[in-house]
């Protein structure tokens, strides 16, 4: 059974605009599906449709195989993690706070969550000493590392992660990619992660899905997806391909 | 008698009337916080109130005050006794500094903050009382700050109905031609509401989201 499943699913603005249409995809227990595609594509809208941050205009998410429409929100929510490009940690709470509010709003014990707040600074290679620090006291990385953390601090089996690593500089993307694909391997979560980055979706997809104006193209492996004929996989593959050339060329002068 | 004479010798009177002052000041901005930081929510979250609830609170702001105490002098109850009528009238001036600033605050809340939230599966509750409502204290708290000290000042119009307070010297002091006595209303009045913006601002600084 997927872990994720759109069924005909379409999302449309209050004013008419079709943001999506005609999404049929499912996404397996423990991969990574990479949603790939331009600004404006869809990407970001497909992910909220999980969590219901939107409500689908047609067809159904199901999470586990259970329709979204008809289930908990708040539930589904906190089964959920999430973590978007800004990260957003909360300002006025320290990292602690930060990455045990929702266990502790789930009625853990100030024990369990303190232990678990040790464990998923460990868990992402931050220091513990790091707990009591407000976020502006941190670099972009270590920002994104709590914010990491903190979708992960009640253990879900989901994890919906929005250009987590878009607005860090190359080094850091690089290191925090590397650090996602060993978390990964060792946690096993059902990941959608989006990204607009080829190299990025190559790295980190167990599968990528390419939109493009609201509609899925196709959904390949990376290697299959490498050597896709269609088009606008081809054109990504080709940019990223000149890009690369260019550096060799540089390189060789 | 200078100024010091007269000071050293009223000092009981007033102190009273600047407890009475402080009275008709704290339990009108108090009221004003009770009512206003509501509907200042209600505004930011459902905008179809923002335009009533701003609006009515802005109009009350333009009745000239002498003209509002009259207005509500025959309301039975109210009527009364003159200090509810302070009380109230005082209320109602406070509102819109701390409406309107409770509705820039919760709006000023970074949206992506609100989001993840919302995301993480807090309830409305638990994002309006630990994260918008923390966000936003200390521009509620500047709103209240500057009802505080537009109270401080129109509460001395108060003793002209009765209500007591530093007005009381001030009126006396303008029947009899008598500078002292406008300035012993006056020097506490200014000295309450600088003390008020002071103590208020310092702690709005602290309370800033960093």
């Amino acid at each position: 059974m997927p872990a994720l499943e759109f069924r005909d699913v379409a999302y449309v603005l209050s004013n008419g605009q079709p943001l999506l249409s005609g999404l049929n995809l499912q996404v397996m227990t423990g991969e990574t599906l990479v949603l790939l595609g331009r600004s404006g594509s869809g990407k970001t809208t497909t992910l909220k449709l999980i969590n219901r941050l939107l409500v689908p205009s047609r067809g159904e998410v199901l999470v586990n195989g259970a329709p979204t429409a008809g289930c908990d929100v708040i539930r589904l929510r906190r089964s959920i993690g999430y973590v978007i490009q800004d990260v957003a940690l909360f300002p006025h709470f320290t990292v602690e706070k930060n990455i045990g509010l929702v266990p502790q709003i789930e009625g853990w014990t100030k024990e369990r969550v303190r232990g678990r707040v040790a464990e998923m600074l460990r868990l992402v290679g931050l220091d513990a000493e790091l707990a009591s620090r407000y976020p502006h006291q941190l670099s972009g990385g270590q920002r994104q590392r709590v914010g990491v953390a903190r979708a992960l601090a009640a253990d879900p089996a989901i994890l919906l992660m929005d250009e987590p690593f878009g607005a860090l500089d190359a080094l850091s993307r690089d290191q925090l990619q590397r650090e996602f694909l060993s978390l990964q391997r060792r946690l096993h979560k059902t990941v959608v992660f989006v990204t607009h980055d080829l190299r990025e979706a190559l790295r980190l997809g167990s599968r990528i899905a390419l939109m493009d104006a609201g509609r899925l193209v196709t959904v390949l492996p990376p290697e299959e997806f490498v050597r896709s004929n269609d088009p606008l996989a081809a054109a990504y593959v080709h940019a990223f391909a000149d890009g690369l050339d260019s550096l060799s060329n540089r390189g060789a002068r | 008698m200078n100024l010091f004479h007269f000071f050293a010798e009223n000092h009981e009177q007033i102190l009273e009337l600047t407890l009475e002052h402080l009275w008709l000041v704290g339990l009108s901005t108090l009221l004003a916080v009770l009512v206003g930081i509501p509907l200042g929510i209600l505004s930011a979250h459902w905008p179809v109130w923002n335009r009533p609830v701003l609006g009515t609170a802005s109009v009350i702001q333009t009745i000239p005050s002498l003209a509002l105490f009259g207005f509500l002098l025959p309301v039975p109850w109210l009527g009364e006794r003159a200090d509810r009528l302070a009380i109230l009238a005082l209320t109602l001036y406070a509102l819109l500094p701390v409406i309107r600033n409770t509705y820039t605050g919760i709006r000023g809340v970074d949206p992506a903050v609100i989001e993840v939230g919302r995301g993480m599966g807090l309830t409305g509750r638990q994002l309006l009382l630990q994260v918008e409502l923390p966000l936003a204290l200390s521009v509620i708290l500047s709103g209240v700050r500057i009802a505080v000290v537009v109270s401080v000042g129109l509460a001395t119009i108060a003793a002209a109905i009765g209500a007591g307070g530093l007005g009381e010297f001030i009126f006396r002091g303008l029947a009899m031609v008598n500078n002292q006595l406008i300035l012993a209303g006056a020097i506490p009045a200014a000295v309450l509401a600088l003390t008020a913006d002071f103590g208020l601002g310092q702690l709005e600084k602290r309370l800033r989201p960093r």
